[in-house]
């Protein structure tokens, strides 16, 4: 294996040998690697599964030093096919220190996982979607597609662009304005559906059995799912190669929180962290929360509901990760919480006001169900918890339509500024000037 | 009248219907399709169900486009010209 090399990020040798392959999550069967998600024994849903015992010794903290700054230092545990060069450095965002926003929530020792800022399209997607598509090009795949709640889209959009795939992108036509340009801008195919995301997804699947198209979510869905786990890794490695005491991730199909749950898991069975039980906490807004239902009314399964929040990238009725995003939350000793759209907004203000951090409704939900579990004590202050801020707000502006009023412009005179100032804020007389 | 609706099997099914993608049928509910389905394709039975025999957790079934749980599931009636989706576990979201 040949160490990667540092150039703008990006890794141009990044080649290590794979050593995994498709298998069932519930039978078990070895589906070597192909493009398919489901197993066609028992129809449950297939994972990549590593040799661990081959990697011993090559995914060390030194080895993954020494790799690019992003999410392709990790490239040893993902499923990347032999010799791939990664054409953007996605990932490796910074987690930040909140003492501002901890203040305010009642903590002490809190931390966000900023992928407001995750690139090339300011969500956590980047990570999937560009495991993905390094799949999709070995499996010959020309065009590549996926349903998507936007930031999905934007990303497989940007990223097609950039590795010269056609794309089709399939989204439920009442979008954020922001997501929907934010996919047409590079060129891709939108097809606006007049339907659910869930809608829109049962049909992927059916397009998916008749196209030969790479869709990202559905037929390379195992692969780009691998993706979430550099989430995890960026946590541990940057919390100087410890494990956090808490994670409060948002859910939508449910994936991310399984994710980050498996990459704390090899990293404690490869030797890169001390073992530790990381408690995980799962977010969803009260308009959709199929998940954090099912954990408060003790059920092992998910009952579909009909979504209706402004948080519409978690807008999933039907969590196809659900059923395991429960089990990952109650082994852990974790629990989930739901708050109402007037708390997701909040919960976009208050890391603003505290932290700088402009975050989607994905991540107003997180911070807004964090609040709710300090307040309850199922969190406390002086644990290191990290807070999963997955998604940039200027992607869904039109949330905070009505919370800022213009207000009048006045003339540019020093006299009109400081009549403005007596006249509107509460700010103390200009001293020594 | 007889009630009959027309079920379609996706791809990932196929392999155990000998290739059939779409049958009509007479089944009333859910339960009962379950028993066409066992009666008319055998190889696919142990796929559908478990070993209790309860048919797998990641399996949904469609009516005209509606998930079926939100129909009533096991007790919704099928109507005449229903169109049924087999559909395995289906991805996406955070």
């Amino acid at each position: 294996m040949s160490v990667a090399t540092v150039e703008s990020g990006v890794s141009k040798s990044a080649n290590y040998t794979a050593h995994y392959e498709l298998r069932c999550r519930e039978c078990n069967k070895s589906w070597g690697n192909q493009p398919k998600s489901i197993c066609e024994d028992c129809f449950s849903p297939l994972e990549v599964f590593y040799d661990y015992e081959a990697l011993r010794g090559e995914f060390t903290r030194e080895r993954i030093a020494q790799g690019p700054p992003s999410m392709w230092r990790y490239s040893a545990l993902l499923p990347l096919p032999r010799n791939y060069e990664p054409t953007l450095p996605a990932g490796f965002t910074p987690l930040l220190e909140a003492p501002r926003l901890a203040r305010e929530l009642g903590a002490k020792n809190l931390f966000l996982k900023n992928d407001a800022v995750c690139l090339p399209s300011l969500s956590f997607k980047d990570r999937v979607v560009a495991v993905a598509l390094a799949n999709a090009r070995s499996f010959g795949f020309d065009t590549v597609s996926c349903s998507s709640t936007g930031n999905l889209a934007n990303s497989v959009a940007a990223q097609a662009a950039r590795n010269g795939f056609k794309a089709v992108i399939f989204i439920p036509a009442d979008l954020e304005p922001a997501k929907i340009l934010g996919t047409q801008v590079f060129g891709a195919k939108l097809v606006r559906i007049a339907g659910s995301y869930d809608q829109v997804n049962r049909l992927c699947s059916q397009i998916a059995d008749e196209r030969n198209w790479g869709f990202v979510n559905v037929n390379l869905r195992p692969y780009y799912a691998e993706g979430s786990k550099t989430v995890g890794y960026e946590i541990a490695e940057q919390l100087g190669w410890r494990l956090p005491d808490n994670v409060v991730v948002p859910m939508a199909g449910g994936s991310l929180i399984t994710k980050i749950k498996k990459a704390f898991d090899e990293l404690i069975q490869l030797g890169l962290v001390e073992p530790k039980n990381v408690k995980f906490f799962g977010a969803q807004a009260t308009g959709c929360s199929p998940i954090s239902t099912a954990v408060k009314a003790g059920n092992a399964e998910i009952e579909p509901q009909k979504p209706s929040t402004i948080a519409r990238s978690l807008a999933i009725g039907n969590p196809a990760d659900g059923h395991y995003a429960i089990k990952t939350i109650k082994n852990s000793g974790g629990w989930a919480e739901d708050v109402s759209d007037p708390e997701v907004v909040k919960g976009i203000q208050l890391l603003a006001e505290t932290e700088g951090v402009f975050t989607e409704t994905a991540g107003g939900v997180t911070v807004g169900c964090a609040r709710k579990l300090y307040e309850q004590g199922r969190i406390t202050p002086n644990e290191t918890t990290v807070l999963c801020i997955t998604g940039n707000g200027l992607k869904t502006t039109d949330v905070l339509a009505g919370e800022y009023e213009a207000e009048e412009a006045i003339a540019p005179k020093l006299s009109a500024f400081n009549q403005y100032l007596e006249s509107t804020l509460d700010i103390p007389e200009a001293v020594g000037v | 009248m007889a009630t009959t609706i027309t079920v379609q099997i996706p791809t990932a099914l196929r392999r155990h219907t000998a290739g059939t993608a779409k049958f009509t049928c007479g089944a009333t509910d859910v339960n009962d399709l379950f028993s066409v389905l066992d009666a008319q394709f055998p190889d696919l039975k142990p796929h559908l169900r478990d070993e209790a025999g309860e048919i797998r957790r990641f399996l949904n079934i469609y009516v005209n486009e509606e998930d079926i749980r939100f129909l009533g599931g096991n007790k919704y009636a099928f109507k005449d010209g229903d169109e049924v989706l087999l559909v395995p576990s289906i991805a996406g979201g955070v």
